[in-house]
């Protein structure tokens, strides 16, 4: 296939009405017969499968461009009308029209001096380029003419005109029919088109009434041959052949001279079928069905709404290069790298211009195929014939080959992707990463990188866009990176970073972990450090706070605070103090992260970022690490102490009730009573359960799998412990303990009215315990509600993010620094009152005492 | 150039430390350097990057319409349904609220605190009656007060006689007691109207600002604070005893209207603030702040809704694109709008490069043939 298509660029694009003579003009053939097909299944001519219009059967040619299938794009056509049709998307302007002019003479109904004051007040609004402003001022100038009776140029009266919906316009209760409709607006002069709003270039009032209706190319309305071999026509397709058949019928009946009744009728269904042509949702006409009752999606359908043209198809495109499959993790890749399966490797191509230089090397890949890896699938030659590459056109292609040619190779290591999850809702969702190409059929990608996409494993697809230019190449590469992308534009807070078990692993690294120095040189070996002259100082016991220390730069210095509040120090590449945690190297936090990317740049940070996912990950595997119920275990004494915790609690209670039934209980400001009470029992039984954490966190052992996950950060908090372990606490519905079930009782096994902790779903036991059936249907009415505050959320939400990126998408930063939309008005003359990039920033701030800091170190170090 | 408020900072930290000044040059300069390599680099597509930052974290925000913060608060709307109305540029919050700080003077007790207070809240003649009867053999409707409500709203009979007789003119009001009559002059009057009569005084505002309906004192460090369900601005910065300079309410449009622009684009900025912080989200204020601006740079309040910002765009396919496709598809047919394609949506769907990042540059570059 020859690609004829010229580049030029759209500078505007100009709406307007389409006239009688225009329609006329751009069309190829008058369609006359609702027929189809003739008896051996050929499109008849005339009719509106005419190959006039366009092909879609292939072997045929188009007569109109000689053009087949696929390369003819398809041509209009025109029906007359045998009288003329309102058109109900212009029925508003029509009635506008009419009310403002003069009902004989066709002239505005104001004098030239009202006249005179509208156009200059006109003008001024004009001149401030903005059409809602203006439209506005002229709806009510126009509006403003409707109560006018004598028109003050033919001093005829004028009559009330009423619209009854769709089509019909009545004047003083008489019906007036479209024909005299037009010879009205026809009569308006292009001056009164201006004061009225239109553009009488674009858009005279009269094309409002359709004389002639453009009939659109086949190729927007293909027929589908169903198996059986029939054929299934679209849904315009059926509604055109409607409209021409009984404008037909109805041109009949006027050469005969029918009746009028009849004649009425036939036009008022022609009026039916071409609204609902138009429109197939308009409000008080019954919407055109097929036999199955389904309603036809015609014109107006076919452009609205999420599937619609717009949504669907123009602001949302299909492209090639592209592949789709699950996702699994592989931290021994870097992070800007994603692991491609050889299937998807060899599918995708890159283009590579042949020149002097490769095209010994680009040579082999067509050498190669494309059966064996890596070789290439296609070649293009200069004048853009593509040829594939087979084993019968190899030879000849090879002999080819020379400066100027394209070859479409395979994925290689190292090209750049664009990798993407859906929902796409920030820009981290879409990350350039290097190519690896691995064995399997998944997608693979380091787990560091979940976050920003927030991936998982547990059966997400991925996609996979491969740039064929090398400008988006070089685009992808420099901007798009995982690397850059490590600070978030919404709060200037890592979003990569040690997650998990990587930063249990860390800690317990830091903490407590000693190797002999063959395991210690094995470990660094494997995470990718190969640091010789770190290596010899090793002694023959290594700490694992050395091992960490390898990683680190040997210039590298950081003061920091963990989890704990304590303080972090690295010097010269050593830590020297302190343990390394959530805080250090964690998501959205991990100050060690960002203190590395600053100083070393995005590329080695990244790299030793990497390195000390790894190493957590190494460390915790040769630690070995559990978790299991035995975490929850407590020792006798504490378990009663809980006990009593959850009694006192419960005696608490039924004596704020007691107080409340005999009314002692002092309301607070702006409460009743019973919310007086309802407020104290929460903060009771809240207490109880923080008082319960506390318990069992004094207890937990150092050693406890559970609480080493919940001080390093790496998931869980103390209270889920106790939760587990002792209390599960208070289920809490909207704000409130659960009040709702039965009349005056959650459920029906408690007495009415019973306020206790337990029949408004305070759960004593811990998870470990098991609940009993009360307790897990009040567990279970909270899950249920979180569950259903999710599935409402997420379409709001969404709206949201809709609206708000349709508002802002063409809000940029101007090169004179000021902030400005599409049309380049000034939004902000700095952005955000000091000009400073958000994902360049320390969460929005420049750390001026850091700098000062490492300054003033700078200083001390000279001297 | 450095913006002020790094200056001021810079200066604080090595005030202590002993720099000379050929040192503090040096560091000033490095400031500056990591500032300017700071900076936005023009051409960045800022709006859709506000945009994300909103929409991402709005995915975890709860839909829990009410929260009670603390001891006694009454109910607001939080999370993203207050989120949203913000955005939406509502005329009237769902749940309007009001905090008056009241001057010194006049919160000396408790007590008078309170009759502040009473004072602040909208009564109506409705909530002062035991009951309303209608007579119609006498043409006339009978209200007979609740003492007790009289007293613990320090209001008097002849105060709803007052106001009865501002509003009714063409009535004669009397009052006996504990009763008052409201009586029709003209005898022509049937059950409907002395109905509709009966239900225009239960609605009669006596006392109060309109449209407060329920208050709260609260004792601060600074004072007392009167927690107002409802809002109104407008009659509350004129009241003696408040001090006007410090009321807060969650009502944009009576501030855009009674203080102006500037404040709403501030009252914007705090409230859209607050709402995230409350969630436990952490938003970059300079994304607030650039909404705001774009809400408010026409000088009054736009929501960002399609009647709003994104109705008032100037491209047809952009408007088209977002709601209402074909409504305006047919307006600019009419006028014969031109659509100039200078911003982004229009340029994807004809498959061009969008003005915006790599794309906002223009090389002319001569090529040698």
């Amino acid at each position: 296939m020859v690609e004829k298509f010229v580049h030029k660029k759209v500078k505007s694009i100009v709406f307007g009405m389409l006239s009688p003579e225009v329609i006329k003009k751009m069309a190829c053939a008058k369609i006359i017969t609702p027929e189809l097909y003739d008896k051996e299944g050929y499109p008849v001519d005339g009719g509106l499968m005419d190959i006039r219009l366009g092909v879609i059967d292939p072997g045929l040619r188009c007569k109109t461009c000689g053009g087949k299938l696929k390369e003819c794009i398809g041509h209009f056509g025109y029906l007359d009308f045998a009288r003329p049709i309102v058109h109900v998307k212009f029925i508003d302007v029509i009635l506008k029209c009419l009310r403002a002019t003069c009902k004989d003479c066709g002239k505005l109904l104001v004098d030239e001096k009202k006249l005179a004051k509208q156009d200059e007040e006109r003008t001024v609004v004009e001149n401030e380029r903005d059409v809602n402003v203006l439209r506005k001022q002229v709806h009510v100038f126009v509006t403003g003419l409707k109560s006018i009776k004598k028109c003050p140029h033919c001093e005829a009266k004028q009559l009330s005109i009423k619209m009854e919906k769709p089509t019909t316009f009545l004047e003083n209760e008489k019906r007036l029919s479209p024909i005299e409709v037009r010879t009205r607006l026809e009569r308006i002069s292009n001056e009164d088109c201006v004061v009225l709003g239109l553009n009488s270039q674009y858009a005279r009032p009269e094309w409002g009434i359709l004389t002639i209706l453009p009939v659109p190319p086949v190729t927007i309305r293909p027929s589908i041959t169903l198996e059986s071999g029939e054929r299934s026509e679209d849904d315009l397709t059926h509604k055109l052949g409607d409209i021409v058949r009984i404008n037909q019928r109805l041109f009949e009946n006027l050469n005969v001279g029918a009746p009028e009744i009849i004649v009425e009728d036939l036009w008022d269904l022609l009026q039916y079928h071409v609204t609902t042509y138009i429109d197939n949702s308009v409000p008080q006409v019954p919407p055109a069905r097929h036999r199955s009752g389904q309603a036809l999606k015609t014109l107006s359908e076919r452009i609205k709404s999420k599937e619609g043209r717009f949504r669907y198809n123009l602001t949302g495109k299909r492209v090639n290069y592209a592949a789709r499959t699950v996702i699994s993790p592989d931290s021994k890749i870097e992070l800007n790298e994603v692991g491609v399966p050889l299937r998807v490797a060899m599918e995708i191509t890159i283009p590579e211009t042949v020149s002097e230089w490769n095209v010994k090397r680009l040579k082999k890949f067509v050498e190669s195929g494309p059966k064996n890896y890596p070789g290439s699938n296609y070649v293009v030659r200069p004048d853009g014939k593509k040829k594939k590459i087979t084993d019968e056109t190899q030879e000849q292609l090879l002999e080819e080959l020379q400066p100027g040619y394209v070859v479409e190779r395979h994925l290689m290591d190292g090209d750049i992707v664009i990798f993407n999850r859906q929902p796409s809702l920030h820009r981290m969702s879409m990350m350039a990463h290097k190519v690896r190409i691995l064995p399997g059929k998944s997608f693979r990608l380091n787990p560091s990188v979940c976050n920003p996409y927030n991936a998982d494993f547990d059966g997400d697809e991925m996609n996979l866009h491969v740039p064929q230019t090398v400008e988006a190449m070089s685009e992808a590469e420099i901007l798009m990176q995982v690397q850059t992308q490590i600070i978030s534009p919404k709060d200037g807070l890592n979003v990569i970073g040690c997650h998990t078990d990587s930063v249990t692993g860390l800690y317990l690294l830091t903490t407590r972990m000693e190797f002999t120095k063959d395991e210690a040189v094995q470990i660094l070996d494997q995470i990718g450090v190969y640091k010789v002259e770190r290596f010899s100082k090793f002694g023959e016991i290594v700490k694992g706070r050395e091992i960490f220390s390898a990683v680190l730069p040997d210039d590298f210095n950081f003061v920091g605070e963990d989890k704990q509040k304590r303080k972090v120090i690295v010097n010269n590449g050593v830590l020297v103090e302190g343990i390394v945690d959530n805080a250090i190297v964690g998501q959205e936090k991990g100050e060690l992260i960002r203190a590395l990317c600053a100083k070393y740049g995005l590329d080695l940070g990244i790299k030793l970022l990497g390195q000390l996912f790894r190493l957590g990950i190494e460390a915790i595997s040769r630690h070995g690490f559990t978790t299991s119920i035995s975490d929850t275990d407590l020792p006798g004494e504490v378990g009663s102490k809980c006990k009593e915790i959850i009694y006192n609690a419960e005696r608490r209670v039924s004596q704020l009730i007691e107080q409340y039934n005999e009314n002692q209980l002092v309301s607070m400001p702006g409460l009743s009573e019973e919310e007086t009470m309802e407020l104290k029992i929460r903060e009771v039984l809240d207490r109880a359960r923080t008082k319960i954490g506390e318990v069992v966190s004094s207890i937990a052992s150092e050693e406890n799998p559970t609480i080493i996950m919940v001080v390093s950060g790496a998931k869980g908090n103390i209270l889920n412990l106790a939760q587990m372990a002792a209390c599960v606490g208070q289920q809490s519905l909207r704000g409130r303990r659960i009040e709702i079930g039965y009349k005056d009782r959650t459920l029906s096994s408690f007495a009415k009215k019973d306020l206790m902790p337990h029949a408004r779903g305070f759960i004593k036991g811990g998870y470990k315990d098991g609940m009993d059936p009360k307790s897990y249907f009040m567990h279970a009415m909270t899950g249920r509600d979180s569950l259903m505050d999710t599935a409402l959320r997420t379409p709001k939400s969404g709206y949201l993010y809709r609206r708000l990126s349709s508002a802002l998408q063409d809000v940029k930063l101007e090169y004179d620094s000021t902030v400005r939309d599409g049309k380049g008005n000034i939004i902000q003359f700095i952005y955000g009152e000091d000009g400073l990039d958000v994902s360049k920033t320390e969460s929005g701030k420049i750390n001026v005492k850091r700098i000062v800091e490492e300054f003033l170190e700078e200083i001390k170090n000279v001297a | 150039m450095l913006p002020e408020y790094l200056k001021i900072e810079l200066n604080k930290t090595i005030k202590s430390s002993k720099l000379n000044d050929v040192q503090k040059k040096e560091i000033e300069k490095r400031i500056e350097t990591t500032y300017d390599d700071s900076l936005l680099i023009p051409g960045e597509a800022i709006g859709i990057i506000t945009a994300e930052s909103f929409g991402e974290p709005s995915t975890q925000m709860t839909l829990n319409t009410f929260h009670f913060a603390g001891v006694a608060e009454m109910n607001v709307t939080v999370g993203l349904p207050r989120l949203i109305e913000i955005f939406d540029a509502r005329k009237q919050p769902s749940t309007p609220k009001m905090e008056l700080t009241l001057k010194s003077k006049y919160s000396k007790t408790i007590e008078q605190v309170r009759e502040v207070a009473i004072r602040i809240k909208e009564t109506k003649i409705g909530e002062v009656v035991n009951e309303i009867q209608m007579n119609l053999p006498k043409y006339r409707i009978e209200l007979s007060l609740s003492r007790n409500v009289l007293r613990d709203l320090n209001l008097k009979t002849s105060d709803v006689v007052e106001a009865l007789k501002k509003t009714f003119k063409n009535y004669e009001v009397k009052e006996d007691r504990w009763t008052i009559y409201v009586i029709s002059k003209t005898k022509e009057i049937d059950l409907t109207d002395i109905y509709k009569l009966k239900e225009k005084v239960k609605n009669l505002h006596i006392q109060g600002l309109k449209g407060i309906t329920q208050v709260l004192p609260i004792k601060t460090d600074e004072g007392y604070v009167v927690h107002c369900a409802g809002s109104n601005l407008k009659d509350a910065i004129e009241l003696e005893e408040v001090e006007s300079s410090t009321i807060k309410t969650n009502n944009l449009f009576e501030i855009a209207d009674v203080l102006g622009i500037e404040a709403a684009r501030v009252a914007i900025i705090k409230e859209a603030h607050g709402v995230i912080s409350d969630q436990g989200l952490n938003i970059n204020i300079r994304h607030i702040m650039l909404l705001a601006d774009v809400m408010t740079r026409q000088g009054s309040l736009k929501g960002v809704t399609r009647t709003g910002i994104t109705g008032e765009k100037e491209s047809v396919l952009a408007k088209a694109s977002f709601e209402t496709p074909i409504k305006h598809l047919v307006a600019a047919s009419l006028t014969g709008e031109v659509d100039e394609l200078n911003s982004v949506i229009e340029n994807v769907i004809l498959n061009q490069p969008v003005p915006l990042g790599t794309g906002l540059p223009r090389l002319v570059v001569k090529v040698k043939k």
